[in-house]
């Protein structure tokens, strides 16, 4: 390959497409390593504190696409404090100075700012593509910012993220010249937006193919858009909630029929039964529903509507379903590969919701299942042993069962069997949540078993230090442990301690590891930050107070080449 | 009500999630350095033989605290308190009407309130107040015996001359009720009810 000139490797390197191919290409020689680094175009970056945005882009001064993650995933459940980190500031900053021809970016659980978004919109010429997925610290009026600024932008993808809402104004801010939109999500927006703006946008946007709207559209205003929009692909409806006795409604009803490429549905926020009928006319095409967000529509609705969906490959609902509706998805959604049921009534006594049945009926009659989240009240061993025989090709698998350390009904029996035959079967399993009673043999199953478990949710489960090693000992190709509520303490965390420079990182909240196994480990391990969050309101009280048999309430521990972070708060340690 | 959701919490079988001290409860009752082989002569509170003692049995409603009927009230959302549990993101939590946010421990809802001249400090939950009429009614409640009013007559001030402060996330002494109610809960860390006085200075700023 040395005899190659250059512009061949990097033509051959073109095929190289994966991070990891790419990244391994490039440590097989100097000569590779620059061809690599300048033909570059795509980096991943999945723990922002794991090196510094100026390095990332002086070393691929080429590149069109960045994405990074911030903050931690137990962030989403509210055990990461507001304000613990995740700045995309310095990446826009350097990314401006270094790469200007950056066309996408896309950021998860950061903190952005509006003059981020600014910077962002100003900075890059060809800038075609913005995702932001669970961000937080910015406003509508960065939006407009980037409405107004970035010609030629293709894709605004907005997903679940917290946006305070200054105003309805920032769709105008799109100029009368931007017909280049291709995908707008703004569904997670808690205001008004401009209809007659929204509208006039759509219209002049000819190659529009993804559209989510917020709750606050209407009907009546989703309606004017359906007019415009025949070639959707993607569409989130908006509040979908209109007297049955209106013009609108009638209107509605007619509008679905003409969309013949119509594929993924989501939205309903408000929808009535009476309302969804509307699309009925597009569920024979469609591969995705997502109706987790409309608790209005019950078992029998969702049932009529399910029954029509067989070519649906992804579906996500709420367990008002119930096993019976699961039944009719098992017995029509042949394709379907992916299956989230979230719970309705998160704190009552569990009205209809799903059970392991539902689970059996779903393992059995779709045979493509490979991704499921499912929260349920209870599971059994034997259930979970037959979803196993029946399904070997999961690769994602999340039960929750909602009551933490719940054993088997009928048996009153720990999950670990279930849990166990899950792993040996699901040989390609990458993502495992675990839930219910489990004690360690469970996690000996994970360590002997899960070769290509990539990341493992622990909560309220095991017996000792055992279970930790185990999982630290065998998953080979782990990259992200997160433990909760756990009896694993520095024993466990101190076994092992090669294993964290393997992988991203190790989340710890509620177990029982002290401040000295965590020093111990920041000696041994030069390479991890090793952080401490103490929120305790008496901080002085704690610094003074400083045994190291103190256990700890948080802890995350990540590899580095960046250092400590400078951007940390008070209530955050870098031993 | 409350008190019905109360009702079905004890009626169902399983013991639900206690209150949010369950998890360092739990391992104060057992010895979890089994991993050197002495397993069976671990403390534990099921029988010995037993693989586990299952962690519902040890889920025990809160002995000892006081079961005012603030605490009753809460008992119902006792539940929900335990941190992030059920893994459900707060974008989805949110986006059901009328569902109650989980009272989490994280972003302030229990805040300390001190009043200037009172002996001892109270702690409140933001959360269980709709908005700053009935916060100001619970904090009059609550620091009665302190006679407010009495406290500002004997300063010179006329009867109900007192100001509710705050701390907010900046650190900074805010006079309660400018921001709306959703903005103010989230931003709050403590209040401190001041004398007339002393606070006349802060509305001086308007």
């Amino acid at each position: 390959m040395t005899y190659f000139p250059e512009e061949v490797v990097e033509h051959i390197f073109d095929f190289v497409g994966s991070h990891r191919d790419r990244n391994t290409v490039s440590t097989v020689c100097k000569a590779w390593y620059q061809v690599e680094r300048l033909s570059r175009r795509t980096v991943f970056v999945g723990n922002c504190y794991a090196i510094r945005p100026e390095r990332v882009m002086a070393r691929f001064p080429g590149i069109k696409s960045l994405s990074v993650k911030g903050k931690p995933h137990f962030a989403d459940f509210n055990l990461v404090p507001y304000d613990w980190g995740g700045f995309a500031l310095p990446w826009i900053e350097a990314a401006a100075r270094r790469c200007p021809g950056l066309e996408e970016l896309r950021l998860k659980r950061m903190v952005v700012t509006d003059d981020g978004l600014e910077l962002l919109a100003r900075s890059f010429p060809n800038f075609k593509s913005l995702v932001l997925i669970s961000c937080e610290g910015f406003s509508t009026d960065g939006l407009a910012a980037i409405a107004t600024y970035c010609r030629g932008l293709r894709e605004l993808d907005l997903q679940e993220n917290e946006v305070e809402d200054h105003g309805c104004q920032w769709l105008s801010f799109f100029p009368d010249s931007c017909t280049s939109l291709v995908s707008l999500n703004f569904g997670c927006l808690k205001g008004e937006v401009n209809g007659g703006a929204l509208e006039r946008l759509v219209a002049r946007c000819p190659n529009l193919r993804s559209l989510k709207l917020n709750r606050a559209v209407s009907v009546e205003s989703l309606n004017k858009i359906l007019a415009r929009a025949s070639h959707l692909v993607d569409l989130g409806t908006g509040s979908f909630a209109v007297d049955h006795r209106t013009d609108a409604y009638h209107t509605l009803m007619n509008s679905f029929p003409k969309f013949k490429s119509l594929r993924n549905l989501s939205g309903f926020w408000d929808a009535s039964p009476c309302c969804l009928r509307a699309v009925y006319p597009v569920c024979t095409n469609l591969t995705v529903l997502n109706l987790s967000y409309a608790p209005a529509i019950q078992g029998d609705d969702l049932i009529k509507i399910i029954c029509l969906c067989f070519k649906l490959q992804k579906l996500w609902v709420l367990d008002s379903i119930g096993d019976k509706g699961l039944a009719v998805v098992a017995s029509t959604c042949k394709e379907l590969q992916e299956l989230r049921v979230f719970p309705c009534d998160i704190y009552g006594a569990g009205t209809t919701s799903v059970t392991e049945e539902g689970l059996l009926a779903v393992s059995s009659g779709c045979p493509k299942l490979n991704s499921l989240l499912y929260f349920c009240y209870q599971m059994t061993n034997a259930a979970l042993i037959t979803v196993a025989k029946n399904c070997p090709h999961f690769t994602r698998f999340r039960l929750c069962i909602l009551d933490p350390g719940k054993p088997d009904p009928v048996t009153n029996q720990p999950l670990d069997e279930g849990f166990g035959a899950i792993v040996r079967s699901c040989k390609n399993l990458r993502r495992l949540s675990l839930s219910g009673l489990l004690t360690d043999q469970v996690f000996l199953y994970i360590g002997m078993y899960a070769e290509h478990l990539e990341m493992l949710s622990i909560a309220f489960a095991g017996d000792s230090d055992k279970g930790m090693i185990y999982v630290l000992n065998g998953c080979k190709n782990l990259r992200k442990l997160e433990i909760r509520d756990c009896p694993f303490g520095d024993i466990a965390l101190l076994k092992n301690v090669a294993k964290y420079e393997t992988m991203r990182s190790l989340w710890m909240s509620s177990c029982d590891i002290t401040l000295g196994g965590c020093k111990a480990l920041a000696a041994k391990m030069p390479r991890l930050n090793v952080e401490i969050i103490n929120e305790n309101e008496e901080t002085d009280e704690f610094e003074e107070n400083l045994s190291d048999l103190h256990k700890l309430e948080k802890i995350y521990v990540y590899r580095t080449v960046a250092g400590p972070r400078n951007d940390a708060p008070d209530f955050v340690w870098t031993l | 009500s409350p008190l019905q959701q109360t009702q079905s919490y004890s009626s169902s079988q399983q013991l639900r999630t206690g209150p949010v001290e369950f998890p360092a409860r739990l391992r104060e009752m057992e010895d979890v350095k089994g991993s050197d082989g002495l397993g069976d002569t671990e403390l534990r509170l099921g029988l010995p033989g037993t693989s586990t003692a299952t962690r519902s049995a040890k889920r025990a409603l809160p002995e000892g605290d006081e079961e005012s009927h603030d605490e009753l009230r809460r008992t119902s959302a006792a539940k929900a308190q335990v941190v992030g549990w059920p893994p459900i993101r707060s974008y989805r939590k949110n986006s059901f009407p009328g569902r109650k946010v989980e009272a989490e421990a994280a972003a302030g809802l229990y805040v300390k309130v001190s009043m200037d001249g009172a002996p001892y400090l109270r702690k409140i939950d933001l959360g269980v107040y709709k908005g700053y009429k009935e916060l100001r009614e619970g904090l009059d409640n609550m620091f009665k015996c302190f006679s407010l009013a009495e406290l500002s007559r004997r300063e010179g001030g006329s009867g109900s001359e007192y100001a509710i402060t705050y701390e907010d996330k900046d650190g900074d002494l805010m006079l309660v009720g400018d921001v709306p109610w959703e903005m103010f809960i989230s931003s709050c860390k403590r209040l401190r009810i001041m004398k007339g006085s002393e606070a006349r200075g802060l509305n001086s700023r308007h």
